[in-house]
């Protein structure tokens, strides 16, 4: 670890910490149906777009009509966006003339990206046209991180809701967060990016001699407008298939710190709405607190893993910290720093490669996921299953102050605690399901590309990566197969990895998000019961630890055999796999 | 008046008396069918793991083998099948001391509910097993009562020892507020009729023995909620070690049935899960032993919740006798005047107050005790929404009563209230005494001051309700001035004056409007209303039928401060259950440390080497493999047994604030849970591996 390392993780944690509150009262002011200053502008956008939509935004829907219309809203999104890229050759902006890919890898990315996964099968320049990155994959970019958002936003209505039953107006809070959240933001973050040397252009290809007289295609494209809401929205999927280690979409080392502020940004922000709009300030820290504790250790441990390099790597003579798969332009601190903090958002971005972590180093960006993207997680999607958390902690907490248990004077009964279950166990339950199934099976295996422990981590990482809507891969595992014929001809898709992990990532998304929803119905409304001295507080340190704890317990410890048998035997051994 | 010092406490039961334990192993054995063990899913996976393992066994001894089952030794299946099967025996255990303790307590009282014969009013006989709502029947001296009903006729002495446990005989009588019986109860002296109010066989007698067997548990809500959250954690493990299957043989190691049965059993959280319903169970039986029944757990949780207790002063917070101490007359009438209209008013009057003025008249102004002829006096009883009494004889009317009842009674009676009255109602009431006015007629003739004695040591108590964080309420008829006083005196919160059952009605359901649980114990017809709006009703035994039908919960004592200990009984349910949850999971960590290196001990070892990398997690040294995961098993099963006292005692509850609770707890059970199987996994491997060699 060098003096130049902490500084860089220390400032990026202290800047959004001072970004959060501003953020964060600005979507409570939003979400509250408030004027902004932005609202002159855009409020009759706002407004026409209902009246060209048909909707009453003032419409109050209850849990079921919100789920109802997020359902249908998806689904549309889904159908639309298989269509653009099946249909891919007949669009425009189709300058290497790309072929569609084969339709199972068409359903995984579709699922991928109106999930938030952002998991890639493909690459980016040779798979897809700049108009199916463009009205494809942007697109659902900014809806799915809304769609996230206007979650979580219900959920936080239905907690402090005293009265009502209703949860607000779908329709309204996407068009809100779009409008007034997204779009100012990744517009300005375009436009530094561009400043900043990243590539924006409709040309083709460039082509040109390298210095060794090969002969190189440079491709371009519209990077720097998705670059930003790919970070804003914990997207994550990348233009370019070595996403942000690619110079073209990460120029410097001021652009990849603005990286990461940018993922880091909305999720951060959001429990301090949270705080705002329950009117309890010192909950929104509270839950903030517990967050940034976990990420400090994941990034401490990834960091000391890197600097330190692995014990195999000690015995072939290589000394120093573990530079294998890193871009030398951002070396260690940075890319462990990444690493981390894009595995703890749903993000996925990566500047480095995953898979060449050390044993340890790469148990954690697994951890971060397993740990059900509470850490701060993805837009609204990181504060929703961590407010699922929040409750079981409150449950078996309360239950040891002898009260029954209530989460802002609201009482945790029998229903919400069924529903809690279901939404917190959805995805470890579909990980292991799925990572079980591919690695039993000869299907499956067809995937792995290493053998050993690494291939087995590499099957683990797919599936929790995919079931946690974070979309980094370790890489090695392959749903697409491509040659170098022109126009992509003759690529396949590996269909068994292509359907499991599309499902698992529509099942991961969804299931938890009902869930979370009813939980929302279910404490709507409820009465409300003053908080005194015999009632447990939820926003002090103890609670901020036994929070702590019981996603440890809870979440991580399901995952405990299979790290073993992945990342940590190779961090506890000198062999090379 | 019985003194309550001399009373005969209720046998109590050791925890574990060795008539009960024997019952219990037996019971534990019968509840291992799968129709008892549904009902509990997370013990229910340990059966089922059990049976699969003994098959292995069996298959294993007769020299066979079940492919997938693995390669083990028999003996190291069979010690797995049989702690496997001690966890669930443990489990039933549990459950079978905690229902023991209440069926020993039914079998006393059934042993009482002799099948005796009523006699009807109008002439013939019914078995009391027929009895209806409604009838009446005749019970002489000697007699049992044949069923729950009212005194509608007659006073009797009654002995209800076998209810309440309480030797002294209590009087029953006609009208007011001590006209209820019980079925089961003997009448000793005089003939009383008595109109049954109960259905067949839903006697209170019954409903009791119900209770205390467990016949009536279910489920409380809150224990569902648990239930459902250890079946999730269940479910998950069960996946955990499914998956576990595929991914150790893509690593190349072998896992045989009995170990991986041996993690997830050890994973589940069977601890909770074996003592959750004894925990129920106790919590029900501790509130028994108190003399306080609860007619359903819900209530026993409830009262956990508890934010406000409504608590009357007399009886509770006073004790109940005030005294007079003082006569002051108005101006221009004698003392002797005043003395005797008070004593005429009182003596009919068979409260302690009112007798209390008799003895004062007697003393101060030399007057006996007088009797006035029946025909020419008609008493005026109090009533609660006069809030005054007396006497009318000879065309002259005596009233006393609270100053507001006695000055609006002369206004409508035309007279005029001396300006001197109210000023010495309200010094009498700053001291913290009682004002009762006199009246005759439409003059009023003075006030007697009744003193007001506070219990020793309400305040402490108040104090500690404070730091668990309960709002006391003192309800009493007395005006705001005294009532100030005495809330002062006692250290309560805030207090009702002037109290009328609609008053204390409307002060719970602007409590409960606000969120909070309202508490509150009764006995007259008058309280029913208020009992059955608060959240828990405690109706007091010596209380009506009416009372003892609203409320949640009956306390055989009649003590009105048993609600505190209620309140103590509830929390304590709750904390043992969220106790022994987060002891349960935090165990796991260390279990994993047990049995997960000795699975992968060998796995990815280098050519020429035992043991592979995961050896290195082994940071417990356990001697091998196989006494590593046996150690985890033995730890994890007799676990339960070492808690069932603490199941059945229940956490010890401490009046300090919820943070304080909070942080205690989860240093004991949180800290406590993820470190003591390190040692105990440990010494039992000592035994396993060091001794018996395995």
């Amino acid at each position: 670890m060098t003096v130049q390392g902490s500084i860089q993780i220390v400032l990026l944690l202290a800047v959004l910490t001072a970004a959060a509150p501003l953020l964060g009262g600005y979507m409570a002011r939003v979400f509250d149906g408030g004027t902004m200053r932005l609202t002159r502008v855009l409020g009759p956008v706002e407004r026409g777009f209902y009246r060209v939509i048909r909707v009453d935004a003032r419409q109050e829907q209850d849990w079921k009509a919100y789920a109802r219309s997020l359902l249908v809203f998806s689904l549309l999104s889904w159908l639309a966006l298989f269509l653009i890229l099946r249909t891919q050759s007949v669009h425009p902006f189709n300058p290497s003339g790309f072929s569609a890919a084969p339709w199972d890898v068409t359903f995984n990315t579709s699922s991928s990206f109106v999930t938030n996964t952002n998991w890639q099968y493909y690459a980016g320049e040779t798979t897809l046209s700049n108009f199916s990155q463009m009205a494809g994959l942007a697109v659902q970019n900014f809806l799915s991180a809304a769609v996230g958002i206007a979650v979580v936003v219900a959920v936080i209505r239905g907690i402090s809701a005293r009265s009502a039953k209703t949860l607000g107006n779908f329709w309204a809070d996407m068009t809100r967060t779009v409008l007034y959240v997204l779009l100012p933001i990744a517009f300005v973050a375009s436009i530094f990016f561009i400043s900043q040397g990243m590539v924006q252009s409709l040309s083709p290809a460039k082509a040109f001699t390298s210095l060794e007289g090969v002969k190189q295609l440079i491709t371009l494209g519209p990077v720097a407008s998705q670059e930003a809401i790919k970070l804003l929205g914990t997207n994550g999927g990348g233009f370019f298939n070595v996403n942000s280690a690619m110079p073209f979409e990460n120029p410097s080392g001021l652009t990849d710190f603005v990286s990461m502020f940018l993922l880091l940004l909305i999720p951060v922000s959001l429990p301090i709405t949270f705080g705002r709009m329950v009117g309890a300030r010192r909950q929104g820290w509270a839950i903030y607190g517990a967050m940034m504790i976990m990420l400090v250790v994941a990034i401490g441990i990834v960091y000391a893993a890197e600097g330190h390099g692995s014990v195999a790597q000690h015995l072939a003579g290589v000394n120093g910290g573990n530079f294998e798969g890193k871009e030398t332009r951002f070396g260690i601190p940075s890319s462990s720093l990444f690493a981390a903090v894009t595995t703890v958002t749903s993000t996925g971005a990566v500047n480095a490669a995953m898979e060449s972590l050390t044993g340890i180093g790469g148990a954690v960006p697994m951890a971060n996921m397993m740990s059900g993207e509470v850490i701060f997680g993805g837009v609204g999607s990181g504060l929703y299953s961590m407010l699922l958390f929040v409750i079981l902690a409150v449950f078996i907490a309360g239950l040891m102050v002898g009260r029954t248990p209530e989460f802002l004077g609201k009482k945790i009964a029998a229903r919400e605690i069924k529903l809690t279950m279901v939404g917190t166990l959805a995805t470890p339950l579909l990980i292991l399901i799925a990572s079980g199934i591919a690695i039993a099976t000869t299907y499956g295996r067809r995937s792995i590309f290493n053998a050993g422990p690494q291939g087995f981590s590499e099957t683990l990482y797919a599936y929790t990566s995919q079931a946690n809507n974070n979309g980094s891969a370790f890489a090695g595992y392959t749903g697409f197969v491509q040659p170098n014929a022109p126009g992509n001809h003759g690529a396949f898709g590996i269909t068994f990895a292509d359907l499991l992990g599309g499902g698992t990532m529509m099942l991961a998304r969804y299931l938890p998000i009902l869930a979370v929803l009813a939980v929302a119905g279910a404490l709507a409304g409820r009465r409300v019961s003053p908080a005194g001295p015999g009632t447990m507080r939820t926003d002090n340190g103890t609670f901020v630890v036994m929070l702590i704890g019981v996603i440890l317990l809870v979440a991580l410890l399901t995952f405990v055999p299979a790290l073993l048998l992945g990342p940590i035997v190779q961090g506890l051994t000198n062999q090379v796999f | 008046m019985i003194d309550r010092s001399t009373r005969a406490a209720r046998p109590t039961r050791s925890l574990l008396e060795p008539a009960i334990l024997r019952t219990a192993v037996i019971d534990a054995a019968k509840k291992l069918h799968p129709r008892d063990m549904v009902h509990n899913p997370v013990m229910f996976v340990v059966e089922i793991g059990a049976v699969l393992t003994s098959i292995v066994w069996i298959v294993q001894a007769f020299g066979g083998s079940i492919s997938g089952a693995g390669r083990d030794p028999a003996w190291y299946t069979l010690t797995v099948a049989i702690w496997l099967w001690l966890t669930v025996l443990f489990g039933n255990f549990a459950e079978a001391i905690a229902e023991g303790r209440g069926r020993a307590q039914a079998a006393t009282l059934r042993a009482m509910r002799r099948d005796t014969v009523a006699r009807l009013r109008d002439g013939g006989e019914k078995p009391a097993a027929e009895l209806a709502p409604g009838d009446l029947v005749v019970v002489d001296a000697g007699e049992t009562i044949p069923g729950d009903g009212t005194v509608v006729e007659g006073i009797a002495s009654v002995d209800e020892s076998a209810i309440t446990g309480e030797s002294a005989p209590v009087i029953r009588e006609a009208g007011g507020d001590r006209s209820a019986v019980t079925g089961g109860t003997r009448v000793l002296s005089d003939h009383i009729v008595v109109e049954i109010t109960q259905k067949p066989g839903e006697s209170f007698l019954d409903r009791m023995i119900a209770l205390v067997e467990g016949a009536a548990r279910r489920k409380t809500p809150n224990e569902i909620a648990l239930g459902i959250l250890l079946a999730g954690l269940t479910l998950i493990f069960l996946l955990v070690i499914v998956a576990l299957r595929p991914f150790a043989d893509y690593a190349g190691t072998t896992t045989s049935l009995a170990t991986l049965i041996s993690l997830l059993v050890a994973l589940i959280p069977t601890t909770i899960g074996a003592l959750l319903s004894a925990i129920g169970i106790a919590g029900m039986d501790r509130l028994v032993r108190r003399n306080v029944l609860a007619l359903s757990g819900r209530a026993v949780e409830a009262s956990g919740d508890v934010d406000v207790l409504l608590l009357d002063k007399t009886g509770t917070i006073t004790l109940g006798n005030r005294q007079a101490s003082e006569f002051v007359a108005m101006p221009g009438v004698t003392m002797q005047e005043l003395a005797e209209a008070a004593q005429l008013s009182s003596l009919a009057d068979e409260t302690p107050e009112g007798r209390s003025i008799v003895v004062l008249a007697k003393q101060q102004a030399g007057l006996r005790g007088r009797e006035l002829a029946p025909h020419e006096a008609r008493f005026v009883p109090f009533t609660a929404q006069t809030r005054m009494s007396g006497v009318d004889f000879d065309g002259t009317r005596l009233r006393k009563g609270a100053g507001d009842a006695i000055e609006r009674w002369i206004v409508e009676e035309g007279g005029v209230n001396p300006p001197e009255l109210r000023v010495e109602m309200d010094r009498i009431a700053r001291d913290g005494g009682t004002p009762l006015a006199v009246a005759r007629d439409n003059q009023a003739l003075g006030v007697v001051h009744l003193q007001d004695i506070v219990k020793e040591g309400m305040r402490d108590r108040f104090d500690h309700l404070r730091a668990m964080g309960i709002r006391t309420v003192m309800v009493t008829g007395d005006n705001p001035l005294t009532a100030a006083r005495i809330a002062q005196e006692a250290g309560v919160d805030d207090f009702l004056a002037q109290a009328t059952p609609e008053a204390k009605l409307a002060l719970i359901k602007e409590q409960q409007a606000t969120g909070r649980m309202v508490a509150m114990t009764g006995d007259g017809t008058n309280d029913a209303p208020a009992l059955a709006q608060a959240d828990v009703g405690v109706a007091m035994n010596t209380g009506t039928q009416a009372a003892r039908e609203a409320g949640n919960m009956v306390d055989l004592d009649s003590n009105p401060t048993k609600l505190i200990e209620i309140v103590e009984v509830g929390k304590q349910l709750l904390i043992t259950r969220g106790a022994l949850t987060t002891f349960s999971i935090a165990n796991d960590v260390a279990k994993y440390f047990a049995i997960l290196p000795a699975i992968f001990a060998a796995t990815y070892a280098a050519s020429g080497h035992a043991t592979g990398p995961l050896d290195k997690l082994n940071i417990m040294s356990l001697g091998s493999p196989r006494s590593a995961i046996i150690s985890a098993i033995v730890f994890n099963a007799i676990v339960i047994p070492m808690l069932v006292p603490l199941a059945l005692r229940g956490v010890r509850y401490r009046p300090v604030g919820a943070s304080a609770l909070l942080r205690r707890n989860l240093l004991i059970y949180g800290l406590g849970g993820l470190i003591a199987p390190f040692a105990g996994i440990r010494l039992i491997d000592l035994i396993v591996h060091n001794l018996l060699g395995a």
